[in-house]
């Protein structure tokens, strides 16, 4: 008679999930390690996680929430910064602090809806750019070009003036100048990988064009799309800041940054705290991006630094 | 070389073109009717229709296109929908004073930026290259038109140095035209005070617009800089006993520059592109204030035309930066 035997898991020596990603999880702490050695890199963190902070829960803390949508209470107009209001009030009697706390919530979705347009876009035409290579490439890039040719701000107001100006058409109009810069980027890594051994190996195997293309190429591509991309969160949020300051983009009383400073102008010197608070933390929040993406540039893709 | 420069130029022709062909679609594609916009917010169907036809927007679009076309080579930009003036006398009145504003703001970004880049590399870790990369650092995320505003705020009301904004003050005659640049008309003209007050108009919009540039040259030239200075051929230098000054500013810099240089020509464009709100904030006559009041009306024929002239500017000096690439590093012609 038999009886059967139980293996436990450790007598089949499967190895754990720890065992298994041993080599991911040493790269991540080195990542980590070399991260946090970075002090503006730190900085840019610190900065940038404060703002997700603040755009996240900011509807449920700011102290006078009827004000972002730009109630009218002029006995209270134009107040200086005070223990009620610590950034003032502004020329309608809007409470300057609560119009900046839901302004990061605006920027924050500009940001990731110009860069998230962008990396649609970009990325599958730089692909198909460096796979494809021949007439097609030739026709993506020159097409491309076209786009790089013209400053991006210029091209935006362009497009903005041709939609007319708002929020919407300002942030498409952000989207469609900004994505060639990932174009370029994908194609040149794209078709620096096509030849490399790894992918002759796996195409050697049989992998199809589709594998090759998820499993190995996009993989090593996403290290600069996301230093890009970092860094593109702060220069879409600034672009859309630049348009709302022209009167071409967001209109009051909705409350974005460039905007508020655009009307805040008006009210220069005496009433400085209108449009000073929403210029410093556009420049806050572009600065820590820009510092993150600098950090993370530093540990994901070094040898590509300006 | 030769070679390289038909090539590069054929390019550029090229890629003017299909800038022209970008601005046609957005100005006649876009989903915002021209022949509405022209014919204004309260206008009948037939006053549309009536503007359609005037416009020649009836017809085809390949036609419409080769009209278009047609009309630019002749130097014909169409007529602003608001004031009724032609744009291409528009764009002859206020282009000059957007290339002297930019020409001299890129002078300021170099003279400040090359010096600046080598100093904080030499002097690498001590509390001068700190603060050096500090402030350039902080370039990148300031918003122009902010900054602008902050130290008009501060040079032109609370100091009261500077003046507050325009080309000029308002009683002063701006000499006769010869190159309508005005600073070198003032000096051609030996109107020396009246130049003297237009260097002081655009002293503010250009160290505004040049900020973020100077950030970024002064980043790559302390990057390129210490590649350099750690090269054998330097180390080697200095055990001969060659001075500093020498090595620094003779054997490290023209190395250095390279990539600084490729950094400038991409800067311009950015520069040509920050126009648009140095000179909504300094009341500055130049074409990025054009562009700003005519698209906020969207009087869309003077926006396409100020895109197509800000872009070949951009593309000339990209052809220009290209033949000096060349010429400094031969390698590059056969590319």
């Amino acid at each position: 008679m038999t009886t059967k035997k139980h293996i436990s898991l450790e007598e089949l020596q499967v190895p754990s999930w720890i065992e298994r990603n041993q080599s991911t999880i040493r790269q991540m702490k080195l990542y980590i390690h070399t991260f946090r050695r970075n002090s503006s890199a730190m900085l840019g963190l610190g900065i940038v996680i404060v703002f997700l902070i603040t755009a996240a829960i900011g509807p449920w803390v700011v102290p006078y929430p009827e004000d972002a949508q730009g109630t009218i209470h002029l006995e209270i107009k134009l107040l200086p910064p005070s223990a009620a209001h610590w950034f003032g009030t502004d020329e309608v009697g809007d409470d300057v602090l609560t119009r900046v706390i839901i302004g990061a919530r605006v920027s924050l979705q500009i940001g990731l809806i110009v860069t998230g347009i962008a990396i649609l876009i970009g990325v599958p035409l730089g692909l198909i750019a460096g796979l494809v290579g021949g007439r097609t490439d030739e026709v993506i890039m020159r097409f491309t070009d076209v786009f790089l040719s013209v400053p991006g701000l210029i091209l935006a107001i362009a497009i903005v003036g041709a939609l007319g100006p708002g929020i919407q058409n300002a942030m498409l109009a952000l989207s469609l100048v900004w994505w060639p810069g990932y174009v370029r980027l994908v194609q040149a890594k794209t078709l620096s990988l096509k030849n490399s051994i790894y992918v002759d190996a796996a195409r050697s195997m049989g992998a199809s064009n589709m594998r090759i293309v998820f499993v190995h190429i996009l993989p090593n591509c996403s290290s600069p799309i996301v230093v890009k991309a970092s860094m593109d969160m702060g220069l879409a949020i600034l672009g859309a800041a630049s348009l709302g300051f022209l009167g071409l983009g967001a209109q009051p009383p909705f409350p974005e940054w460039g905007a508020m400073i655009s009307y805040g102008r008006n009210y220069l010197p005496d009433w400085w705290w209108y449009s000073f608070f929403p210029g410093l933390c556009i420049f806050l929040t572009v600065l820590g991006f820009n510092l993150m993406g600098d950090g993370l540039r530093d540990i994901l893709d070094p040898r590509s630094r300006e | 070389m030769l070679n390289f420069f038909l090539r590069r130029s054929i390019f550029m022709f090229g890629t003017l073109f299909a800038l022209l062909i970008l601005t046609f679609v957005i100005s006649h594609v876009a989903p915002g009717d021209p022949a509405v916009l022209a014919a204004g917010p309260d206008a009948t169907k037939g006053m549309v229709e009536a503007v359609r036809k005037e416009y020649g927007l009836d017809k085809p679009l390949p036609l419409q296109f080769l009209i278009y076309t047609g009309n630019i080579l002749q130097g014909d930009f169409g007529h602003s929908i608001f004031s009724g003036r032609e744009v291409a006398d528009d764009l002859m009145r206020y282009f000059p004073a957007t290339f002297e504003l930019v020409v001299f703001s890129i002078f300021i970004a170099v003279l400040l930026g090359v010096p600046l880049g080598v100093l904080s590399a030499v002097k690498k870790n001590t509390w001068i290259d700190h603060f050096i990369r500090i402030f350039s650092a902080s370039g990148v995320g300031v918003p122009m038109f902010w900054l602008g505003m902050m130290l008009q705020l501060y040079f032109g009301l609370h100091l009261g140095w500077l003046p507050l904004g325009g080309q000029l003050a308002i009683m002063t005659d701006p000499p006769a035209p010869i190159t309508h640049l005005l600073i070198i008309d003032s000096l051609l003209r030996l109107q020396f005070d009246v130049a003297l007050e237009a260097l002081q108009h655009i002293l503010l919009p250009a160290v505004t617009l040049c900020f973020p540039a100077l950030a970024s040259i002064i980043r790559v030239n302390r990057a390129e800089m210490l590649e350099t200075l750690n090269e054998d051929y330097i180390t080697n230098s200095k055990a001969q006993g060659i001075s500093t000054l020498r090595i620094v500013g003779l054997y490290a810099l023209r190395n250095a520059m390279l990539p600084t240089l490729a950094m400038i020509g991409l800067r311009f464009g950015w520069m040509l592109g920050g126009t648009v709100l140095v000179e909504s904030v300094f009341d500055f006559p130049g074409v990025g204030l054009y562009a700003v009041q005519t698209a906020v009306s969207s009087d869309f024929e003077p926006i396409m035309a100020v895109t197509l002239l800000l872009g070949f500017f951009f593309m000339v000096a990209n052809f220009i930066v290209d033949i000096l690439y060349s010429l400094l590093d031969p390698r590059l012609q056969g590319k």
